[in-house]
C-alpha cells in the first residue's frame, strides 16, 4: 500500500490525553477505509484470476483429449465424443468480418458527422439516440432479427442471388438464417460502440489542427479527412478493436439468426454457427465431462481472443486520449 | 492528400467543393441510418408488443403449450430477484473499489486495477455464465437464482468501479480540504462530505448499470436456467424476462411469439426509461458516463 498518499496528517497536539485517543480511533478509521476499499479493488484482480483459472482447469479434460487439434478439427459429434472447434471458429470469424465490413464505414462516417460537421444541438440529440441503441438488450435485437429482418431478407436476397450466384460466396439456397444475416445483425449491434468512442476521440483533437488546415484553404471535408481523422486514428482504431471484441463475444442475437449448423459453408448465405452460439445452445444440456470440457475450452478460446483484442484496443484508446489532452 | 499543393484552377475548385458536399452528405446518411435503427426497433416493438400486452402478462404464470393466455409474472419476479442478488454482489465491490481508485489510489496498483477492470468489462457475457456455472452450479449440482445473480453481479463490477471513480473524482478537492481543515480524518471526509456530494451521480451510475445487466440473457442460460413456475427462495432455477424472450422467440408457436413481443416491449421499455432518466439527470449533474 505504498501508493497511498500520506499528505494528510491530521495528528493533533499531544497535550490532551482523551483527545489523543479519539484521534487514534479516527486514524484507525482511515486505516479501515483504506483496507476495505483496497480489498474491493483487489477483488477485481482476484475475480479475473479465478475466472482464468476456472476456464483453464475445467477445460483440462478436453485439452488433454484433443490437444491443439481441437482448434483444427471439423467434427463436432457429441454422441461419439468427438469435438473439434473449427466450424465455430470459422463462423465467428466470418460473421465478425462481415460485421466489421458493414459497421466500420457506417460507424466512422457517423462519428465524423457527429463530431465535426453536425450542429451541436443536432449532434447531441443524435448521439443520445445512438447511445440508447447501445442499451438495447441483444435478445431484443435477436427477436427483431428473427421476425423482421429475416422476412425482409428473404424477399431481397434471392433475386440478388440470381444475378450473383456465380460468386461462390453468394451461392446456394437462402433460408433466412445464415452467416450473412448474423453478420448484418452484428453490424447493427457494434455501430453504437464505434460511433460513440470514435466521436469522443475525434472531439478530443485540438482545435488548432482544424484551424490550421482551414486557414490553408482546405474545405471542411479535407480538413476532417486529411487532418482530424489521421490525428485521431489510433483512437478510432481502438474503437474498432473494441467493437471487434464485442462482435466476437456477442451471443444471443447471433444464436437466434445464424442457423446453428456446425458446418463450414463456403457460402455466406448458408447457415453456420459461432463459438458463443454453440456454448449458449448446448451448455445446459451437455452431458458428460468431455462434452462440457469441450464447451468450456471453446469459452477459453473466446475469452483469450477477446482479451487480446480488448487489451490492444484499450492501449490504443488510452494513447490517443493522452495525446489529445496534452 | 498529396504532398504537392493542388492547383487552384476553377475545375479543381468545383471538384473539391463537390467532394466536400458529397462526403458531408454521406456521413450524414450514416448517422441517420444509425439513429434510424433505434427508431425502427422502438416502433416495431411498440406495434407488436403493446398490442398484445394485457394485465395477465404481469399477473399470470405461463400456460402449457397449446393453451393461449397466461403471462410472465414468474419471469418478472425472477428478473427482479436476479437483479437484487447482482446488486448485492456488484455494487459494494464496485463502489468501494471506485472509492479506492478515486481517493486512495495512484501508482502502479491502481493502473493495474483499472486495466484489469476494463478487460473484465470486455469479457463476453457467455463466458461470465461459464464462470458462474463452474463456481456455483457445478459444486451444487443444480441451477439457481444465486448462480444467475452472481453472474450478473460480476458483470456489474467493472462499470460500477469506473463510474463511481469518475463521480467521486468530480467532487471538488476544496470540499475534501475544507472538511479535513475542520479536523475530520480522511475517511470521515470521504464518508460525510465527498460521497454525499457525489450521491446523485453514484445512484444514477448504479441504475444505468442495472439496466445494462437486466437485459443480459447469455449468462443466465445455464445458471438461472428457466422455470415455468414460481421459484421460491434462492436455490432453485428461475425464469427471467430475457431468457423467456429467447425461448419463446425460437419456439414454433405463434402464441408464444406474441408473448415474446410483449416481454420484449416490457423489457425494452424498462431499460430505455431508466437510461433516459439517468442520462438526463447526469447531463444536469455532471459529465456523461462512458
Amino acid at each position: 500500500m505504498s501508493a497511498v498518499p500520506s499528505a494528510v496528517d491530521t495528528r493533533p497536539p499531544a497535550s490532551s490525553g482523551g483527545a489523543a485517543a479519539f484521534w487514534k480511533r479516527l486514524r484507525a478509521g482511515d486505516e479501515i477505509a483504506i483496507a476495505t476499499t483496497f480489498l474491493s479493488a483487489f477483488t477485481v484482480i482476484l475475480v479475473t484470476a479465478v475466472l482464468v483459472f476456472e476456464l483453464y482447469q475445467k477445460s483440462a479434460i478436453s485439452r488433454h483429449a484433443f490437444g491443439w487439434s481441437f482448434l483444427t478439427s471439423t467434427t463436432w459429434d457429441p454422441v461419439a465424443g468427438n469435438f473439434g472447434a473449427l466450424p465455430f471458429i470459422y463462423g465467428t470469424l466470418v460473421t465478425t468480418a462481415l460485421a466489421m465490413i458493414v459497421g466500420i464505414p457506417l460507424g466512422v462516417g457517423a462519428a465524423i458527422f457527429l463530431a465535426e460537421l453536425a450542429p451541436p444541438l443536432l449532434s447531441s440529440a443524435l448521439s443520445f439516440l445512438i447511445e440508447l441503441l447501445a442499451a438495447v438488450p441483444s435478445v431484443i435485437i435477436g427477436l427483431l432479427g428473427i421476425f423482421v429482418m429475416i422476412p425482409i431478407l428473404q424477399q431481397i436476397v434471392p433475386p440478388v442471388q440470381d444475378k450473383l450466384s456465380w460468386i461462390p460466396l453468394f451461392s446456394g439456397p437462402f433460408y433466412g438464417v445464415s452467416l450473412f444475416t448474423a453478420g448484418v445483425v452484428l453490424a447493427i449491434m457494434i455501430l453504437p460502440f464505434i460511433i460513440s468512442i470514435s466521436r469522443e476521440v475525434i472531439l478530443s483533437v485540438p482545435n488548432d489542427q482544424r484551424e490550421g488546415a482551414l486557414a490553408l484553404g482546405a474545405t471542411r471535408w479535407e480538413t476532417t479527412w486529411n487532418v482530424v481523422v489521421p490525428y485521431a486514428r489510433k483512437g478510432i482504431a481502438g474503437s474498432i478493436f473494441l467493437a471487434l471484441a464485442r462482435a466476437m463475444g456477442e451471443t444471443m442475437a447471433v444464436t437466434m439468426v445464424v442457423g446453428n449448423d456446425p458446418k463450414i459453408a463456403h457460402s455466406l448465405m448458408a447457415p453456420g454457427y459461432s463459438i458463443a452460439a454453440v456454448i449458449a445452445n448446448e451448455f445446459a444440456e451437455a452431458t458428460g465431462d468431455l462434452y462440457q470440457g469441450a464447451l468450456i475450452e471453446l469459452g477459453l478460446v473466446l475469452f483469450g481472443v477477446t482479451i487480446i483484442v480488448n487489451g490492444a484496443a484499450r492501449l490504443l484508446v488510452m494513447s490517443t486520449e493522452k495525446r489529445g489532452s496534452s | 492528400m498529396s504532398p504537392s499543393p493542388p492547383r487552384n484552377t476553377p475545375w479543381n475548385r468545383i471538384r473539391r467543393k463537390s467532394v466536400n458536399a458529397i462526403m458531408l452528405t454521406l456521413t450524414g446518411v450514416c448517422t441517420i441510418f444509425a439513429a434510424g435503427i433505434l427508431v425502427f426497433i422502438l416502433g416495431y416493438l411498440f406495434i407488436h408488443g403493446a398490442r398484445s400486452l394485457n394485465w395477465n402478462f404481469f399477473t399470470k404464470l405461463p400456460t402449457p403449450v397449446g393453451e393461449t393466455g397466461g403471462g410472465m409474472a414468474n419471469a418478472i419476479l425472477g428478473s427482479a430477484k436476479l437483479l437484487l442478488v447482482a446488486t448485492m454482489v456488484g455494487v459494494p465491490i464496485g463502489f468501494l473499489g471506485g472509492v479506492y481508485l478515486a481517493e486512495f489510489g495512484g501508482g502502479g496498483f491502481s493502473f493495474l486495477v483499472r486495466y484489469v477492470t476494463d478487460l473484465l468489462n470486455g469479457v463476453p457475457s457467455i463466458v461470465m455464465g461459464i464462470f458462474a456455472f463452474s463456481i456455483i452450479v457445478l459444486p451444487q449440482k443444480h441451477f439457481s437464482t444465486l448462480a444467475g445473480g452472481l453472474a450478473l453481479g460480476i458483470m456489474m463490477i467493472p462499470i460500477a468501479i469506473r463510474s463511481s471513480e469518475e463521480f467521486l473524482r468530480n467532487v471538488p478537492l476544496a470540499l475534501r480540504e475544507g472538511s479535513m481543515a475542520l479536523g475530520a480524518s480522511k475517511a470521515r471526509a470521504i464518508w460525510s462530505v465527498v460521497i454525499p456530494a457525489a450521491k446523485a451521480g453514484l445512484i444514477t451510475g448504479i441504475m444505468l448499470n442495472l439496466a445494462r445487466v437486466a437485459g443480459e440473457t447469455a449468462p443466465l442460460l445455464f445458471t438461472a436456467f428457466g422455470n415455468r413456475y414460481w421459484s421460491p427462495g434462492w436455490e432453485q432455477p428461475t425464469a427471467s424476462l430475457p431468457v423467456m424472450i429467447y425461448t419463446y422467440a425460437i419456439s414454433p408457436y405463434d402464441d408464444w411469439h406474441q408473448q415474446a413481443w410483449s416481454a420484449g416491449f416490457v423489457l425494452l421499455a424498462m431499460v430505455l426509461s431508466v437510461n433516459i432518466i439517468s442520462r438526463v439527470i447526469l447531463a444536469k449533474k455532471g459529465p456523461a458516463l462512458r
